[in-house]
Order: C-alpha cells, then sequence, then structure tokens
C-alpha cells in the first residue's frame, strides 16, 4: 500500500443507495485512469442496519481490500428503527459513523451527514477524541440540506460524492457522465444539480487534509466486473442456456443474473420450489442435451446433495455452484466464509467423482465456469465453482478486451444420429450408453429423440445399456471406469499452458503462504509487503480442488521449510485436504484461520506470518494460528 | 433440419416396438397391479402413432420405479420422490419429446409431494402416472400417505392415526388440468385414460390404482369398479372445478369403504400449457433450445457484444 491509495467507504443503512452510489464512484475513477477494487459489507437486512461498500482506488494494480482505509462518507442510517430511543443493537443511526472508527487510519478524513445524525449524538460517540487522537480531519456537512434544496431527500448519497469529490480533487464530470446514462432526464437533472452544490458547499472548508485521488491512465479500456456476473458470463459464453434454482444469500447474484439474461440469450431460466428440484431440472435439461446449470449456497447446496450423486452415478453433465456463506445452518447469511468445503467435495452417498474449482477473482471466476462445463460436458460428471460472498460481490476493474471471447457451444461428448447408427447397441437395439470401455472413462451420450441412441439413465449401478445390476464385477468394471475420469481430467489439467494455480513471489524463498479461492490475491499483495520488508515468502494460491493437483502442491511444499496455510474457517478443512491427498507435510505446515465474517485483510496476513514464523505472540483479532497435526 | 428425428416422426409403431427385445426379468410379484401400468402404457403409445425414441419415460424409486427398464423408449430412472424435476425440466429443454414420468404413491405424494404441487401449478404439457397401491411395496410394506387410518403396518404397529392423503384433491387444487382415476383391473379403461392424459396439452395425473398382492394383502383388488362417466348414478361436468372437487371428493373416500370410483375426475382443455405461458411471456424460444447445440449454422450470443459494455 502506498501513500497513493484511496480507500474511500460509504456508509449507511441498507436502502440508502450505498450499493449504487459506491458502483457509480468506483466506475468514474476507473474512467479517469485508476485501477479500482471495492468490498462490500453489508447485513441481511432489507431497510436499515449498517453497510458499507470500501473503493479501493490506485494508479498501480489492486487486488485487495487494503489494511483500514482513510475516507469516510457516513451518511448514517436513514432507515433506523429507533432513532430516539438505545436499541437493542445501540444507536443504529449513528452506527454507519462510529463502526468505522477502529478501520480509519490514521490522517484519514470523515464527511458525515450533520443533517442527519444529530450532534448531540454525535459528541456521545467521542469523535473529537477520536479524531484528535488519530489526527482526522473531520467534515460535518447538511448532506440532506442540500439534497432537500436540489434535489430529493434520497439524494444524500449524490451530495456527498459532490463533497467527496471537491476534497480528493475529483473531476465531476465523470460522475454526472454516469448519472446521465442510468437515469431520465428530469431525476439525472436533479441529481446533476445535488451533485455540484455537494462539491460547492464542501469548498466552503479549508481543507486541513493533504489526501488527493491519484492520477493514472489505462493503456486499454477497463470494464468494472463482479465475480458473480464473472461467473454468470462465462456460463452464458460456454453455451449455457438453461438454469435452475431457488434465492439464497449469496448465490442470488449470480441466479439474478442470469435469469435476467437468458431469454435474449435464446435459453430458459427457471425459479422453483426447492433445491432439490432445483439441481433435478439441471440435469433433467442437460439430459435432454442443454447445457445446463444450478446452484446455491451452504444450506441449499445441502438439498442438492441427492441430485448430484444422481449426475455422478448418470454420468449426466451438469455444473452447479456454491456461493459459500458463514455456516453452520442459517449461519451469517451475508458474511463470506470458506468453511464448506468439505461438504462440497464430499456430500451425497458413495464415491465421490466430481470436479471442483475455486477462483481467486474475476478473471478465474470466468475463465474456470467456462472450464466447468467444458470438463462437465466432456466427461459426463457435475462440476462445481466454489466461491464465497466476498468474490461474488466484490468488483474490480478489468481490461474490457479480457472478455472479448468466443463463446464455446460444444456440447461434449455426444453422438449425432450418423455416429449413434455407427456405434454399440445391445440385441433389443439399446445403445450401450454407459459400456464397461470407454476412452478416457468416458462414452458419449445419445440424446432422448435422437433416432437409434436410446438407453436407460438409472442412479443404480447399471449394466451396459443402463438395465440395473448387482454383479460384482460390472460393479467394479463401472466405478473404475467412471473414476478414471478424474485421473484423466487431472492430466488435462496439468498439461494446460496456465495452470489454474497460481504462484507469487521469489521461487527461491524459504517461506510459503498456501492459500485457496477468494483469499488468494489478498495473501499476494501481503506476500510483497513481506518481502519488500525483506522476509523471502512466496505464496502458491489452488483453485482446482478436485481433482486434486497433487504434482503442484507437492512441488510448493517440497521446496520450502515452513509453510502457513490461509483459510477463512475454523477446521482447516483445506490444509487437511492437503494432509489427505498427499500423506506427508504435516509437521511444515501451520494454519492461519478466521472465521468472523470479515475476509483478511493483508495486514492481517503480514502480522499473522510473522507470529508464526517467530512464534511470537498470537495475532490480534479474532485471527488463530494452528499448527498441523504430524503425519 | 432436426438432430432429434424419432420426434413426430410418422412411422407406425405397436405394442412391440415397446417391448425389450432383450426384456429383464421383471422385479414385480406375480399378480401385481404394476403389469397393467406397463401394458395400458404399451398399447397407448402406438395407438396415438408415437414411437419409442421420441418417448421420454422418467421414473421414481420403488417397485414402480422399474417401469422405464420394462417399456423400451429413452429412460430416467431417477431418484425417490424427485421424477417430476427431471422430466418437466427436459420438456422445457426440447418440447417435442412426449414426456411421461411415474413413480409410487410415497413417491408422488409423500418424498415427492413438493415437487408434485408445483408441476401441477405450472401445469407442463406432461403425464404423470402414479402407481398408488396403498402401501410401501420394495421396503416390505409399510404404511404410505394413502394407507387408509388405521391401517398396520411394522412402522406403525397399532395402526395409523393418520387420515390418508387425497390425491384427487390435491392434484386439482395445486393447478392439473386434467386429472383421472384408473385400476389396474380395468384395463381397458386404464388404456383409454393413458391415451388421453398423454395427448392432452398440460399437466395429466392418473391416480392409477394397482393392488399389491404380497404386501397388502388385506387391501381390495379394486374390484367391483365403476366408471364415473359410464355410471347413472354420478352426474357431474368434468369441466367444472367445484363439480370435480365433488366428485373427487367422494371417489377419495368411497375407495376406503371399499367402492372403486375411476374415471375422468377433471380436465380442462383451455388452459395454456406451461411452456405456451413461458413462450408468450418471451421467456423461453420457439425453437427448442436442444437443437440448437447441434445446428451448424446457429449463431451463439455473446457477452462481449451483448453485456460487457455497460460495465465499461
Amino acid at each position: 500500500m502506498t501513500d497513493r491509495t484511496l480507500m474511500w467507504r460509504i456508509s449507511g443503512g441498507s436502502g440508502d443507495g450505498i450499493d449504487s452510489t459506491s458502483q457509480n464512484f468506483a466506475k468514474a475513477l476507473m474512467r479517469s485512469g485508476l485501477n479500482v477494487f471495492t468490498h462490500r459489507h453489508y447485513p441481511s437486512r432489507i431497510r436499515g442496519g449498517h453497510t458499507y461498500v470500501e473503493v479501493r482506488a490506485a494508479d498501480e494494480p489492486v487486488r485487495s481490500r487494503g489494511d483500514g482505509f482513510n475516507f469516510l462518507l457516513a451518511l448514517g442510517d436513514s432507515f433506523a428503527r429507533n432513532p430516539d430511543d438505545e436499541a437493542y443493537y445501540g444507536k443504529e443511526e449513528l452506527k454507519p459513523l462510529y463502526e468505522h472508527f477502529d478501520d480509519l487510519n490514521e490522517g484519514g478524513v470523515i464527511v458525515y451527514d450533520e443533517g442527519l445524525l444529530d450532534e448531540a449524538d454525535v459528541t456521545e460517540t467521542d469523535l473529537q477524541a477520536e479524531a484528535d487522537e488519530n489526527g482526522w480531519h473531520v467534515y460535518p456537512m447538511d448532506l440532506r440540506g442540500i439534497a432537500r434544496e436540489h434535489g430529493r431527500e434520497v439524494m444524500r448519497n449524490t451530495a456527498g460524492v459532490g463533497a467527496t469529490a471537491a476534497m480528493l480533487d475529483i473531476d465531476t464530470g465523470y460522475f454526472e457522465e454516469l448519472i446521465r446514462d442510468a437515469m431520465s432526464e428530469e431525476v439525472a437533472e436533479a441529481n446533476v444539480e445535488t451533485l455540484d452544490a455537494g462539491y460547492e458547499a464542501a469548498q466552503e472548508f479549508e481543507f486541513t487534509h493533504d489526501l488527493r485521488v491519484p492520477e493514472g491512465s489505462h493503456d486499454t479500456e477497463q470494464a468494472l466486473m463482479g465475480g458473480s456476473a464473472a461467473i454468470a458470463y462465462g456460463a452464458l459464453d460456454a453455451g449455457c442456456r438453461f438454469i435452475s434454482g431457488y434465492p439464497m444469500t449469496p448465490w442470488t447474484d449470480a441466479f439474478t443474473i442470469m435469469s435476467q439474461n437468458l431469454p435474449q440469450f435464446g435459453g430458459i431460466s427457471e425459479q422453483v420450489e426447492d433445491e432439490i428440484a432445483a439441481a433435478s431440472l439441471a440435469i433433467g435439461a442437460s439430459h435432454a442435451g442443454v447445457k445446463a446449470m444450478s446452484g446455491s449456497s451452504g444450506g441449499g447446496f445441502a438439498l442438492m446433495s441427492e441430485p448430484l450423486g444422481l449426475a455422478e452415478m448418470t454420468e449426466t453433465p451438469v455444473v452447479l455452484l456454491e456461493a459459500m456463506r458463514a455456516g453452520p445452518s442459517t449461519g451469517m447469511p451475508t458474511k463470506p466464509e470458506q468453511a464448506d468445503l468439505e461438504h462440497v467435495l464430499y456430500t451425497s452417498q458413495g464415491d465421490s467423482c466430481r470436479v471442483v474449482f475455486a477462483p481467486a477473482n474475476v478473471r478465474e471466476a470466468y475463465e474456470q465456469t467456462r472450464k466447468a462445463f467444458e470438463l462437465a460436458y466432456d466427461y459426463h460428471l457435475p462440476a462445481i465453482v466454489l466461491y464465497d460472498q466476498k468474490l461474488g460481490g466484490e468488483m474490480r476493474s478489468v481490461p474490457a478486451e479480457f472478455f472479448d471471447r468466443e463463446p464455446d457451444p460444444d456440447p461434449g461428448a455426444v453422438l449425432t444420429e450418423d455416429e449413434i447408427a455407427e456405434a454399440a447397441h445391445d440385441n433389443s437395439g439399446k445403445y450401450k450408453r454407459y459400456a464397461f470401455e470407454g476412452e478416457n472413462g468416458v462414452n458419449p451420450r445419445s440424446i432422448p429423440g435422437q433416432e437409434g441412441g436410446r438407453f436407460l439413465a438409472t442412479g443404480n449401478e447399471s449394466q451396459e445399456v443402463g438395465h440395473i445390476t448387482e454383479d460384482p464385477n460390472h460393479r467394479t468394471m463401472q466405478m473404475n471406469r467412471r473414476l478414471e475420469k478424474l485421473d484423466h481430467i487431472r492430466e488435462e489439467l496439468d498439461d494446460r499452458e496456465r495452470s489454474h494455480q497460481t504462484y507469487h513471489g521469489p521461487a527461491d524463498a524459504e517461506h510459503g503462504i498456501l492459500v485457496w479461492g477468494s483469499q488468494q490475491d489478498t495473501v499476494f499483495e501481503a506476500v510483497d509487503r513481506l518481502n519488500a520488508r525483506g522476509t523471502e515468502v512466496k505464496a502458491l494460491g489452488v483453485s482446482d480442488l478436485m481433482p486434486f493437483p497433487e504434482l503442484e502442491v507437492t512441488a510448493f511444499l517440497d521446496s520450502v521449510e515452513e509453510c502457513l496455510v490461509v483459510e477463512m474457517n475454523a477446521s482447516a478443512q483445506f490444509r487437511g485436504l492437503v494432509q489427505k491427498e498427499l500423506g506427508r507435510f504435516g509437521p511444515r505446515m501451520t494454519s492461519l484461520l478466521k472465521y468472523d465474517g470479515e475476509s483478511f485483510e493483508p495486514g492481517e496476513i503480514v502480522e499473522g506470518f510473522e507470529s508464526s514464523i517467530e512464534r511470537s505472540q498470537p495475532p490480534a483479532g479474532n485471527m488463530r494460528i494452528v499448527p498441523a497435526s504430524g503425519d | 433440419m432436426t438432430a432429434f428425428s424419432a420426434i413426430h416422426d410418422e412411422r407406425e409403431s405397436d405394442k412391440d416396438d415397446f417391448t425389450p427385445g432383450v426384456e429383464p426379468q421383471p422385479t414385480w410379484c406375480p399378480g401385481c397391479g404394476d403389469f397393467a401400468v406397463l401394458k395400458a402404457l404399451k398399447g397407448a403409445m402406438p395407438e396415438l402413432g408415437r414411437s419409442p425414441e421420441e418417448v421420454l419415460l422418467v421414473t421414481g424409486i420403488g417397485c414402480s420405479g422399474k417401469l422405464s427398464s420394462y417399456f423400451e423408449s429413452y429412460g430416467y430412472h431417477a431418484i425417490h420422490g424427485r421424477a417430476l424435476p427431471v422430466a418437466r425440466a427436459s420438456k422445457l429443454a426440447n418440447p417435442g419429446l412426449e414426456v411421461v414420468a411415474a413413480g409410487g404413491d410415497g413417491d408422488g405424494y409423500g418424498i415427492g409431494g413438493n415437487h408434485f404441487m408445483h408441476t401441477a401449478r405450472e401445469n407442463h404439457d406432461m403425464t404423470y402416472i402414479v402407481f398408488n397401491n396403498e402401501i410401501f411395496g420394495l421396503t416390505k410394506g409399510q404404511t404410505s400417505p394413502t394407507s387408509p387410518k388405521g391401517h398396520k403396518s411394522k412402522t406403525q404397529p397399532s395402526g395409523s392415526a393418520k387420515d390418508p392423503v387425497r390425491p384427487l384433491t390435491l392434484s386439482l387444487a395445486s393447478g392439473a388440468s386434467y386429472v383421472a382415476r384408473t385400476a389396474a383391473t380395468n384395463p381397458r379403461q386404464a388404456q383409454q385414460i393413458l391415451a388421453e392424459a398423454i395427448e392432452h396439452d398440460g399437466f395429466a395425473h392418473i391416480d392409477f390404482l394397482t393392488q399389491c398382492p404380497t404386501w397388502n394383502k388385506d387391501a381390495k383388488e379394486y374390484v367391483p369398479y365403476t366408471d364415473v362417466q359410464q355410471s347413472d348414478e354420478f352426474e357431474f361436468d368434468v369441466e367444472d372445478r367445484r363439480e370435480a372437487a365433488d366428485m373427487m371428493y367422494e371417489a377419495e373416500t368411497k375407495l376406503y369403504e371399499g367402492e372403486v370410483l375411476t374415471g375422468r375426475f377433471y380436465v380442462d382443455s383451455d388452459r395454456p400449457s406451461y411452456g405456451e405461458e413461458k413462450r408468450a411471456t418471451g421467456e423461453m424460444p420457439e425453437e427448442p433450445v436442444a437443437e440448437r447445440y447441434f445446428a451448424e449454422d446457429a449463431e451463439w450470443e455473446r457477452t462481449a457484444d451483448q453485456l460487457v459494455e455497460r460495465h465499461k
């Protein structure tokens, strides 16, 4: 992190327009030439409740949230239930102000809406004492008054953005452009007036802060992309034309994006009665020849366990998403966690035969979703994209050309009617869809409606045309054939020019960090900082979870003396997977765990790394360091 | 040019075409009512000019689930209670398929009850046959959702304290547009009703009484039966919801008093099927989505052209 980094937070109640305002803010900075990254924090509530979005912007690449932040635009919670009383959860209206005191860096800036927040209440928050101690620059502004005068009260956020622009020296033209693009003329006009009024009102202050927005430029046009959209676009470009689902946070984002776009892509979206049906519908659509997907978050995914096994047994291709949130049970619906790893790897009766990818960022989310479809349809098994509220909800600037890709509608290992005519059938004319020998374990499928291709798909163990069997030899041959597919998939993934695993840091470093899924980029930033201060450390970010990248992880662990394994859960599930898959390296690994609902900050990983290496005092906050059990 | 030339094939077929040349030994007991369903289905399909490879038969788990093993067509033997969601999505993916789902009373009215309700509500153009033998057969005779009150079994040793499910009423309330009951003991009516159900453009539900001679010896063999359309005793308009509801209630009640009332209980020929409704809202393409993957000249939309712009 450098002083050329802006870390701007807008905070308010759910319903105060925090999401949309922050998106526009990030996009404006992106258009101005900066790299941007957003971090989203929200409660499980529709109206009210403290929510914020942090926009990090710099002229250098940003791949993670920062440590703390340096500019707070506190709107206050206009939907607070108990604006006058001491509510059970504390003074709700003020939360979007005082709950940020712990994270705001020294010398930071605060703009708060004194139109909404009562002066006496603000005084009670010890704002003045905190500001004095930390060297904060505080600018109370009547944003509500400005919004009322020039537009409508709900435009407090726009007034705040105008004030921010004045204080950080940002050209309001970028905001104006975005406002005019998105709104009707009348509403846009009121917003632009409010924006300008906020800008002018802020200029009344004599600025005491030094923070200004950096200047930057892009070589190529950028797109502000979120994880859920990247997954959905990856699916659409993979030729997916069917989705079935049931709403559940945070998977709903991807489901919504698919549902809104499938009709004009010639596809079908079905919102159904439950997740058992959702997964079963995707299987039915795929069986009938369409590239199909479903998904959910942990609880809904639990309901998909049985259809997931059916897809494995009937060898029906399907792609499932699992957007993790903090569990167990309902847990914390809007908070990220990585505790569904074992659930996703092993759920459903019998031996698992599935692909599981956990992308690190929006690029990988797009890429690996496409790959999931390719493998599911080439090898006839379920492929799961495992992500979380962090990746799903965060946005970052990515070169738009990255998405300039040709679609891949290939239905995979499927026969045409001409090919069926040449294929092996039994005496009654049934196609040997499940022949004991298949290339790489795969027999291409026929699709209902095709001449000469009839067969029986069944969740029972089956003979070559699908008739049920309990013959021990048939059983063993079929099990071996199905599981063999995973070996071939691993070979295919290992042979790729670009591995799904990401290496970061000096190759000869003796200290290592292993990380998986959405926490990868945060760890890489921490690795950069550690190396910059002279501690040689490198990281391996793992995205392939099944089949496991045995060669790559073995080589990495062989090359380091000690390794910290970073993940957001309490039982070190990924570290356990490494030990299970590799059968050694236990004494070399130590886990850095966090499961408080807040994703890691890079500084926390630096701190955790140092305390694990130096065996010093345990890290602060809610992190835990746990040594691996020996082998 | 279709990639699925079995669909809407004009070729004539007969019963034998729907009989596997290498027929697996049926697991059904001698005297089982399930044979009658198989026979009626084999009879109805050629009557309607269907050929085996345009039919997708999706079954659940239980004795009834074995139907797909003994009927020659594309088959999908799914998991307990989940035949309907698999079947209805196949129909959406390729509306040209003749989709039939089948399962037992435990499968459809118990574990899969939620899917039954919603598939009926959506009125998918498909046929759903429920083998109703008032018992769990394959797991050896436990009380099922349609077992009569007081029914004793190993899992209800003192007799069931529950009233049975009313399958016809449930179907009507949920939204099925064709509801009938037939019995294994009435093969002629069974085939006629199956043929009507398959022809019907919407969700057609048949409660098919299939006696279980092994585990439900006390139950009636479903004889004598009365066809409510043929009998002078019953006057009701099969297209009138209220009259249909009354007739269903009576038939459901009388079954447990030993009187077997069968026939068509509700027919709504006007209600559009789910596919039609969905196409009307613009949320389902006119051409079968499944065809597109096989069409060489198909043009595929790109997110880069249609969606990425708004992120810039």
